[in-house]
Order: C-alpha cells, then sequence, then structure tokens
C-alpha cells in the first residue's frame, strides 16, 4: 500500500490556480482525478460481491475496518469490464461523505497543471463522456480526461433494480 | 466554551428532564391519580427550573414559572381541584414552558402573546385571585429595573420556609476575624464559610473597614473579618466545632439570638430564596419532600459538616446521601462513548482475527493459548455489554414528546384524542432512540390525521367521540417492537386502491389481496390527502417512514380492519453496533445470518422437499409444509436452484410470524459480529441488511432475513411493483 502524500514544496506557489492531478491507465485510455480527492492507493484484494448492484460495483473490501465499495471505473465509463490482477491498484477516493475504491490498471503520473491546460470536453454523442469527464489535458501528445468523481457511484438506482 | 455557557448548557439539558418529569406528572394527574407525590414531583420540576432561570437572568422564563409554580402550589395544598380543565390548562402551560426553555436556549423569541395569554389563564384559576395577584404583576412588571436575578418574594418557598422555621431552630450571630497565623497554617476561611452554611442557612457579610491602602498592605496580614448570620437547627457547639481548629488562631464570638426576629428584610429572603433554588435546580431531583425534611431534623447532624462541604449551602436538614444518590450519574460526551464503541468492535473483530490465526497455526484446542484465548473472547464479550449499556435508554424519552404533538393535531384537525402509551422503559440504543423520534412523529400524525374519524363520524358509526392512540413498545426476540394503534375507521382499501391506480403505481385491474393494499400506502408518492396540510399529506410521509425506519435495519408493516383502526408495526434492531449471527457459504460466498431469526437448522432429506407451482418449493417439517427459500438464487449469485439434500436449511420466522425455510450451503459457525453500515459509503443493497468483518479480514454481508422472505413472496406471486417497494 502506497500513501499518497502531496508535497508542499513541488506546488507551484507563483500559480495560484494550479493543481495537482493523479493520473492513472486503463487499458490504453490514461485518466486522472483531482490529487485532493484521493486518500490513498493500495493494491487489488479480492472484493466480497454485493447482490442485485451495477456490474461496474465490484464488491466491498475491508479498508482498516471501514466497508470499501468498490467500483470498476472502466464498466463505470462503458468499457470492457476490468480483470483484476494483484498489479491493479485500487484509488481511495473521498466523494462527499462517502469514501469509495475506483480499480484502476495503474498509477501512471502525478501532473501539476493550470487550469488554462484544462481543455473542455470535445463535443462528442457519447453520454458517458458528458456524465464523467469534466474535461482533457494534451501532455506530451497524451490525451488525459479528467475524470468528474461524484458521478461515479449509482444514485439510488436500486429502486429501478 | 467558557464555563458559564458550559453550565447554562447543563442547565438547559435539565430543565429538558424537568419538563418531561412535568408532562408526566401532569398526565398521571390527568389519569385521576391524586398522589400527592406526584404533585409534588410537578411543582418541584417547575420550580428547579424557575430557580435555575434565575441564576442566568433569564426573566421571560423566571416570570412565567412563577405564575405557572404558584397554580401550582394551590394544587399541592389542596386549594386547588385537579379537575380536567385545569390540568388541560396546566398542560398547555407546560408545552409553553417547554417553548421558553428552548426560545431561551436557542436565544429565539417565544410567542409571548401566547404567554400572557396561558399566564392570564393560569392567574385565573388562582383561587385566592385578585388582590395579591395584581400586586405581583405590579412587580413582575417592575422587576427588570433591579440588578441581578429577579427573586420576588414566591409565596410557596415561604411556605416551605415556614415549614423549616421550627422551635428547635437557633440563630446565632458570628463573628469571626482570623488572624495572620491562621492562613501561615494553610487554612482557608472560605471553607469555614462553606461548613457553616451546610449547618443551615447563612448570611454572610464581609467586613473590608481594617484593609489599608496598597502600600501598606503586608501580603501575609489579616485584615477581613467576617459577620455570619446563621440559622440553624444545630446548637452553639457544633457551630464552634466548625471552627475547632483555627480556634487559636482568630477572635470568635458566637452569640446566639432569638429565631423570632430577623428575617423581616426582604432582600436578605430573596438571598435565601435564592440559594434554595439554585440548590435544588442544581440536585435536579429532590427525593426530601418538606416532611421527610422535619423528620430529618432531629437527627444528629455532626457528621454532615464534613462530608457535604463540598456544596456550598446545602438545604437544611437535607441528606448528603440523598443528594448523592440522586447525583450518581455523570454526564458524558456522546462522542467518547462512541469512540469506546467503535473501538470495542475493532477488539472484537481482532478477536477473531487472533482466533482464526491459531487455529490456523494449528494449535491444539485444549493448549494455554486457546484457554488464554477463550476468555478473553468472555472478556471481550463482557466489555461488549457494558459499553452498549451505557448507551442503552428508555425509548421513553421519545414518548415523552408525544402527548404534545398529539394535543397539538388534535386541536389542528378539531378531533378529540387519547394517547396511551405502554412499555416506555424498554430500553434501545441511543442512535436508535434518537433516529426514532421522526418517523414516530409522522406515523402519530398521520394515525391521527388519516387514521381517526372527526368526532360526528365517531358518534355515527357508534364509538366513543375521543379516539384513541395508543402506543407501545417491548422487546421481541432481540429487537425492539413499536406500534403505533388507532381505533379509527382503518384504511379504506378502494379509495387506496383507485388512488394507486390513478397515480400510475399499479395496474388499474391489478388483484392484489388486502395485505397488498395497505402496503401500497408506503409507495413512494402516494397520499391520499387531496390537499396539502401541515400536519401530514405532503405525499412523503409513509414512504419517508418506511426508508428511515429502513436505514436502521428496520421494517415496518402495518394490520388494518376496516371501522376497528389500524396498528403500524416497527421492527428495530436493539443495538446498530453488534449481533450475534450464523456465519454461512452461498454459492462461494460468506454471510452472516442473525442469530435471533433462526429457530433451527436441518439437513433437508429428499422425500421432504416437495416442488409447488413454477419454481416455488416447500419442504416439510413436523407435518407442516414451510416455503423453501433459496438464498444464492434470491440474492443473485446463482441462476439455478441449490439442491436440497446437499444443503443445510435455516428455519426462521419473520416478521408476521412466518416460517420459511432459508437454503444456505453450509454452515462455518457462529460468531458476534460487529455492524458496520453499507450506506456510509455506498447504499441500501436488497436483501442486505449490512456488512461486517470476518476474522481473515475480509467482508462479509449480513442477510436481511424478513426482506429475503418477503422478497421471495413478492417474487413468487409475480407482482413486481410491490418488489420495489418492498425493498
Amino acid at each position: 500500500m502506497t500513501e499518497t502524500e502531496s508535497n508542499p514544496d513541488q506546488r507551484p506557489t507563483d500559480l495560484a490556480r494550479a493543481c495537482e492531478l493523479i493520473a492513472f491507465r486503463m487499458g490504453t485510455r490514461e485518466f486522472c482525478v483531482d490529487i485532493m480527492s484521493v486518500r490513498e492507493i493500495r493494491g487489488w484484494t479480492k472484493a466480497t460481491a454485493l447482490p442485485k448492484s451495477p456490474s461496474f460495483v465490484r464488491g466491498v473490501v475491508n479498508l482498516r475496518g471501514t466497508v470499501l465499495p468498490i467500483v470498476d471505473l472502466s464498466a463505470r465509463l462503458g468499457f470492457p469490464a476490468a480483470e483484476p490482477t494483484a498489479r491493479h491498484v485500487i484509488i481511495v477516493a473521498q466523494i462527499g461523505a462517502q469514501t469509495i475504491g475506483l480499480l484502476v490498471d495503474a498509477v501512471s503520473d502525478i501532473l501539476t497543471v493550470t487550469d488554462d491546460l484544462v481543455h473542455p470536453t470535445p463535443d462528442v454523442a457519447s453520454d458517458m463522456a458528458k456524465t464523467f469527464v469534466r474535461g482533457v489535458l494534451a501532455v506530451d501528445q497524451r490525451m488525459i480526461s479528467l475524470i468528474a468523481l461524484d458521478q461515479v457511484l449509482p444514485v439510488c438506482e436500486q429502486d429501478a433494480a | 466554551m467558557d464555563a458559564m455557557a458550559a453550565i447554562k448548557q447543563t442547565f438547559f439539558q435539565e430543565c429538558e428532564e424537568q419538563l418531561g418529569e412535568l408532562e408526566i406528572g401532569l398526565l398521571v394527574l390527568q389519569d385521576g391519580d391524586t398522589d400527592p407525590e406526584t404533585v409534588n414531583a410537578v411543582f418541584r420540576a417547575v420550580h428547579s427550573i424557575k430557580g435555575g432561570a434565575g441564576a442566568f437572568n433569564l426573566d421571560e422564563l423566571v416570570h412565567f414559572a412563577h405564575v405557572f409554580e404558584n397554580v401550582l402550589d394551590h394544587l399541592r395544598a389542596g386549594r386547588l381541584a385537579a379537575s380536567g380543565d385545569v390540568l388541560k390548562t396546566m398542560l398547555r402551560a407546560a408545552d409553553m414552558l417547554a417553548d421558553l426553555v428552548r426560545a431561551a436556549r436557542d436565544g429565539t423569541a417565544a410567542d409571548t402573546g401566547r404567554r400572557d395569554t396561558l399566564a392570564a389563564e393560569l392567574r385565573a384559576l388562582d383561587p385566592e385571585a385578585t388582590g395579591k395577584d395584581l400586586d405581583s404583576g405590579h412587580q413582575d412588571s417592575h422587576g427588570d429595573d433591579l440588578d441581578g436575578p429577579v427573586f420576588e418574594a414566591v409565596p410557596i418557598s415561604f411556605d416551605d420556609m415556614e415549614i423549616e422555621s421550627t422551635p428547635d431552630e437557633h440563630q446565632f450571630i458570628i463573628h469571626f476575624t482570623p488572624k495572620p497565623d491562621l492562613y501561615a497554617k494553610a487554612n482557608e476561611t472560605a471553607l469555614l464559610m462553606r461548613e457553616l452554611c451546610c449547618l443551615g442557612e447563612a448570611v454572610i457579610t464581609c467586613d473590608f473597614s481594617r484593609l489599608p491602602v496598597l502600600e501598606e498592605l503586608d501580603p501575609e496580614g489579616s485584615y477581613l473579618s467576617w459577620t455570619i448570620e446563621l440559622r440553624t437547627v444545630q446548637d452553639e457547639n457544633a457551630v464552634r466545632a466548625v471552627f475547632e481548629f483555627v480556634e487559636w488562631d482568630c477572635e470568635l464570638d458566637v452569640a446566639q439570638v432569638d429565631a423570632a426576629q430577623g428575617f423581616d428584610d426582604t432582600a436578605l429572603e430573596a438571598l435565601i430564596e435564592k440559594m434554595q433554588a439554585t440548590v435544588e435546580a442544581e440536585l435536579a431531583a429532590p427525593e426530601v419532600p418538606p416532611n421527610d425534611v422535619q423528620a430529618s431534623m432531629d437527627e444528629p447532624l455532626a457528621n454532615q459538616a464534613g462530608g457535604a462541604g463540598q456544596v456550598l449551602g446545602n438545604p437544611p436538614g437535607g441528606k448528603p446521601d440523598a443528594g448523592k444518590s440522586s447525583q450518581a450519574t455523570i454526564r458524558v460526551d456522546l462522542d467518547r462513548v462512541d469512540r469506546l464503541i467503535n473501538l470495542v468492535g475493532e477488539l472484537v473483530i481482532n478477536q477473531a482475527m487472533l482466533t482464526q490465526r491459531m487455529l490456523e497455526a494449528g494449535l491444539a484446542r485444549a493448549s494455554g493459548v486457546a484457554t488464554g484465548l477463550d476468555e478473553l473472547e468472555q472478556l471481550t464479550r463482557e466489555i461488549q455489554d457494558s459499553v452498549m449499556a451505557i448507551r442503552a435508554q428508555p425509548v421513553k424519552s421519545v414518548f415523552q414528546r408525544m402527548p404534545r404533538l398529539v394535543r397539538e393535531v388534535a386541536v389542528m384537525t378539531g378531533k378529540s384524542v387519547r394517547l396511551t402509551t405502554a412499555g416506555e422503559n424498554t430500553e434501545v440504543d441511543k442512535t436508535v432512540i434518537e433516529r426514532l423520534a421522526d418517523p414516530l412523529t409522522h406515523m402519530i400524525r398521520n394515525a391521527i390525521d388519516h387514521g381517526l374519524e372527526t368526532p360526528e363520524l365517531r358518534a355515527a358509526a357508534g364509538k366513543p367521540e375521543e379516539g384513541l392512540v395508543h402506543l407501545s413498545a417491548l422487546h421481541r426476540s432481540g429487537r425492539i417492537v413499536i406500534e403505533v394503534a388507532d381505533d379509527g375507521a382503518g384504511i379504506d382499501r378502494p379509495r387506496v386502491k383507485a388512488i394507486a391506480a390513478e397515480k400510475g403505481l399499479i395496474a388499474a385491474e391489478a388483484p392484489l389481496s388486502d395485505e397488498e393494499i395497505d402496503n401500497l400506502i408506503f409507495l413512494p408518492g402516494f397520499s391520499t390527502a387531496s390537499t396539502v396540510s401541515d400536519i401530514s399529506g405532503r405525499g412523503v410521509g409513509m414512504d419517508v417512514v418506511r426508508r428511515s425506519i429502513q436505514a436502521l435495519g428496520g421494517r415496518i408493516s402495518i394490520r388494518s380492519k376496516p371501522r376497528q383502526g389500524s396498528t403500524f408495526t416497527m421492527s428495530l434492531p436493539l443495538t446498530l453496533a453488534v449481533l450475534d449471527g450464523m456465519v454461512v457459504t452461498v454459492a462461494g460466498e460468506t454471510l452472516v445470518v442473525p442469530l435471533t431469526a433462526i429457530i433451527e437448522t436441518l439437513q433437508p432429506k429428499a422425500d421432504a422437499v416437495h416442488g409447488f407451482a413454477g419454481n416455488s418449493r416447500v419442504i416439510a417439517i413436523r407435518d407442516q409444509f414451510i416455503p423453501l427459500i433459496d438464498v444464492g438464487h434470491e440474492l443473485d449469485y446463482r441462476s439455478g436452484f441449490a439442491d436440497p439434500c446437499k444443503s443445510v436449511a435455516l428455519f426462521v420466522e419473520s416478521e408476521g410470524h412466518v416460517r420459511s425455510a432459508l437454503l444456505v450451503d453450509a454452515i462455518l459457525g457462529q460468531r458476534q459480529v460487529v455492524i458496520k453500515s453499507l450506506e456510509t459509503n455506498y447504499q441500501h443493497v436488497p436483501g442486505i441488511a449490512a456488512a461486517t468483518i470476518l476474522g481473515d479480514g475480509r467482508v462479509a454481508l449480513i442477510l436481511d432475513v424478513d426482506a429475503v422472505v418477503a422478497g421471495s413472496r413478492v417474487a413468487a406471486t409475480g407482482f413486481e411493483q410491490l418488489c420495489a417497494a418492498a425493498g
């Protein structure tokens, strides 16, 4: 388990609107989330399945006494579901009052960016893109999508189920 | 928070308790009880609030309490009969007093119009009305000019004092001038004064006249002297005994004066009154009625002087022991208790892990380590029970709020309602109690607003005009069951069905049983009220109630008989922290089944299982056919059905005494588990009550037996809509 700590020395103080992002991979695609919402990153452990739950909810794991739901971010974004191995990681993120785990392939980078580097989401037809992608970044010719975490958990979908 | 604010907070907490006592007392009186002790309790409650309020300069509160107290005193003295009308006014006055307390606490403005009306109504009850009351009203209006707490001459407390001034009482004038040696020997004059106060009522004046200017002041010198006027039942020797250890280091003059003189000074009386009221407010539950005070006065009090030294101005003759026993409780910040509970929860998990590791290490059951672990387990359990007991509280605190609600809703709806309660001493975890208030309020409102008919309709139906709402609590198989019953018209089934169909909640021609129709009222967006009223009928009612009960791991059901009334039954876990469970496996998953639900377990034989219509199966046990529920199938762990002969059947009894058999793959053992909410980080999962962490560190789900049983029954009838409703 690796605790992520934002090192204050590396934070550029001259850029007031600079923020740090954690970039991670799922398949060939790259995504990132705001580092402030990330609590820790840990290795994959087998989750206890939850019955009658959406397919992207892998189940729950024990995080030092807390029951942590695990969301397969790949499946949540409409990509093929992950087949987790010991090398997969869980990004423990804080969304409002809730703490959830995001299953991703690997964490790749910590990016320090300013707001003007984040481009608006390209106008594509995908609902997924509109719901979850807040913007895109171009870093070394790679496209990294900034994920808005607040939509990741299903909202009272159990009523419809 | 500064010290004063903390004391004030305690005062308001105690006020709530006193208000509860007050209401209970008045309700008991209303039921025709004429026990003088009840009247005393009611009186004490108001008196304590007044006393405390005076100490905090809450004039508004003091004035109202004062008027209230006057009338109660007449009731206590028998000058006023406890008739129904009198008590109704008093109950409303109690509500007003509660409002004033809350207004003072929250710093908001109270309804002064209502206060004045009620104060006038109370004054009108006073049999010795007119002159004196006008007088006291006069004082009220000018009271605010005075500095400090306003304490008018309260007739009541004079009565108390008349009782206290017996022929045995002596009055002493004590002149006390310490020498520097007294201080040099580490004596403290304040402590001596306190001791004196323990003997009786003391009025202490300090003489500063010998105090020199600062340059001439010797820091180790002694310049002060005191004059103490003491009223006590003790003799001179007892008074001198207080100064026994400083006798040689002071000038002491103890003179006995005639008890008849003195104390005509109203300021003095006000001071005594203030002291008395403060002490009473402090003791909160004064166990010593005036008659007992009389009796205890004759007892030798010599040994009390030392013991009660820390309480300034003990009431004369008040037994320190009585004070101690009523104060054998402490107020603890709830966060601390919660922290303890969480830690004990972790301890239980840890202990389970240790046991598991020990088994994995292949240590023998009889080894020293194993015995030690067994003992640890017992200790853990005891600690857990003790901690839970700290949190357990009688449901009384919630039930107490309901009479007022009933009165208010009754007035608003123009219905005549009588509330009866039972089992208010049933204990349940504090968190459950806290979260019980809202749903219960809603249910009672509904019972009055929708359940009970108007007096005219009731008369026409041959029922007494006064409707009955019964609120009860009891423990049943490890859960607390709370019922709200009314004797109203019952659920108007054709109307409920029509409305549900109209709102598109069900198909119009859906064939529904009576029970299913009754349960329609729990559907989101269902409301029979045609207008939105203040009371109920926002269309969120029972749906919200059901959700909040479910969030507590509870269930709600309804039984209704046309023209006879409806009964809502809530069943809730006693604690939200731990449960005894049976650990089972189903389709490779580990589940915990609450032990309280399980009656027995057995290995089904092939010839005992019978297929039924569709996929449903029943199992025969002792000449009874019981529905067999495949848990794995029910929770979608597998699409097919398990072979009953290779499984274990758990016989469970769910809500409404419904018996079913749950089919699981194997039983792993029995264990106490710590309940971890799924809702904290996720949301409610149908069929699952909560999660827990097992000895191997993995999360296991706790089965919601009733929901699984209900779900299977609904699935069998194919009524999908109700499935969503039943969760």
